[in-house]
């Protein structure tokens, strides 16, 4: 049998354990309260589309090839079911109109891509 | 004369989650022997080196692991870095150290917690998770994301933190270091928790280096190794010695995890205090052509990344080590010996990740 260390304590949590019991709760009841996200936080990619040239770089940079540029219908997509929220495309943008805004998307029952109509002005 | 049996244990398993099949050979109820197969959840993400160039691999490296996923990314920039032969920034070393120490103390808090759980201590587990929950945050702040942080890129890194931050962080860690108090002493010091433990799976210093085991398995059983020791990033100039358990048991395990998480505070804390001004990254011109063995120390041991390029954007060949492939040898052969009830806990302390491991 091996010797047991002077330094053995009986119950040595049970202090902690019943201050927790009085403690109010670590977590924040959401939905009852608003989740507070930070400033930095990568929830979801937002496009200004009147700023965005087409250039496509986004589209490249882009991992698992969630964003498609079309110049020549003027179409920007995003299929937020591919998004990894990675931020490569915002890094990539030379006119600085992607960015990573807080909060999630919401659930949805078919993966669809989400549209923007860009490269309106030249157009006209 | 002891009846033989062999009992299939996994791949699923309440005590695990992750999918690690092993064949016990029993003789009554203790363990004779143990044939491991792995397999479950292979994702070929070795292979995607072929098809995602060198730059995009980064997030691919990074998804390795959910829980040591920026020791992933900072291992795999690393190795590109030397071999283009790139010096990045020192703000940006700094940088990654401190992110990586957070990871640690975050992985060390998470398996402290499930150890608990699989003791049946549910308040400690509790207390554990309760306190990861505030590095959590800390890295939601500093980065953006809570689990996967996306802020390594080959040449530096793509974010900085202001003195706001740093100043955050050291807060944090402060507050964390007397609120781990309690933790800290209910797992080295508790009577039932060392009556749980104690003697316990033990893995003889030389079957440890005979075996291959790495991280805190390794130095549990008395060998003074940590990849860290090399100087990698910004380890060269912090004041660090590994911590080393003497029994090689799963308490010596246990609190050479606790004690690390001490250790990774005052390293955080060291740090924040000798961290440069400067840029945090730099340009990358060209493609890498070469090839580079990197050794970093990850929470749950020593990982490899093998690099090899062959100058065009993809890579020829990206190979990563983890810990957890190198204890599945030790881990069988603590095993014998050991009874069938406690083999769900005795995997458990070698901290494994199947999901790096199969990659
Ligand atoms: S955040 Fe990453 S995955 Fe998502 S669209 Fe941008 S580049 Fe693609
Ligand atoms: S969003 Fe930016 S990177 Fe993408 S096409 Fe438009 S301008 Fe180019």
């Amino acid at each position: 049998m091996e010797e047991v260390k002077p330094d053995v304590r009986a119950l040595a949590f049970a202090r902690q354990a019943l201050k927790n019991l009085f403690m109010k709760p670590a977590t924040t009841s959401y939905p009852f309260e608003p989740a507070s996200y930070p400033e930095r936080m990568r929830g979801h990619v937002e496009l200004v589309a009147e700023d965005c040239i087409g250039c496509g770089l986004c589209m490249r940079s882009c991992p698992p090839g969630a964003i498609r540029v079309d110049r020549q219908e003027g179409i920007w997509s995003i299929n937020r079911f591919d998004c990894v929220q990675c931020e490569s495309c915002v890094n990539a943008c030379p006119k600085k109109c992607l960015k990573m805004a807080a909060g999630y998307t919401q659930p949805e029952t078919e993966k669809a891509e989400e549209r923007f109509e860009i490269l309106k002005k030249q157009e006209k | 004369m002891a009846k033989r049996s062999i009992v299939p244990f996994g791949p699923q398993h309440p005590v695990l989650p992750e999918p690690v099949h092993l064949d016990l050979v029993l003789e009554d109820e203790t363990v004779v022997g143990a044939i491991p197969s792995i397999g479950f959840i292979h994702r070929g993400l070795e292979k995607l080196v072929e098809k995602k160039d060198f730059k995009q691999y980064v997030y691919i490296a990074e998804r390795v692991c959910g829980i040591c996923s920026c020791g992933h990314g900072m291992g795999y920039c690393e190795s590109v870095e030397r071999v283009m032969g790139i010096e990045i920034p020192r703000r940006a070393e700094y940088l990654r150290t401190i992110w990586v120490e957070m990871s640690r103390v975050h992985s060390h808090l998470l398996w402290l917690g499930l150890l608990a759980d699989a003791m049946g201590f549910e308040s400690l587990f509790m207390e554990c998770w309760r306190l990861r929950e505030k590095i959590l945050d800390m890295f939601d702040r500093t980065t953006g994301g809570r689990i996967i942080f996306s802020v390594n890129c080959v040449g530096g890194v793509l974010k900085d933190m202001d003195g706001a931050m740093l100043r955050a962080i050291r807060e944090t860690v402060d507050q964390m270091e007397q609120e781990l108090e309690p933790i800290m002493t209910t797992f080295i010091k508790d009577y039932s928790v060392q009556l749980r433990l104690r003697g316990l799976g033990i893995l003889s210093r030389e079957q440890a280096i005979l075996q291959g085991a790495v991280g805190p398995m390794l130095r549990g059983s008395g060998v003074e190794y940590d990849t860290r020791m090399l100087g990698y990033a910004a380890y060269g100039d912090l004041d660090m010695e590994p911590i080393v358990g003497t029994d090689g048991d799963a308490y010596a395990r246990c609190e050479v995890r606790a004690r690390e998480i001490v250790q990774s505070f005052n390293l955080i804390r060291e740090a924040i205090d000798k961290i440069p001004q400067g840029p945090i990254s730099v340009p990358v011109k060209g493609n890498p052509q070469g090839e580079y063995f990197m050794r970093i120390e990850q929470p749950r041991g020593e990982a490899i990344y093998y690099t090899k390029g062959n100058g065009t954007k993809f890579l020829d060949r990206f190979r990563l080590r983890t810990p957890t492939t190198s204890n599945i040898p030790p881990m069988v052969e603590m095993l014998k010996g050991c009874q069938l009830g406690d083999v769900p806990l005795l995997i458990l302390t070698i901290d494994p990740c199947i999901s790096c491991t199969e990659r």
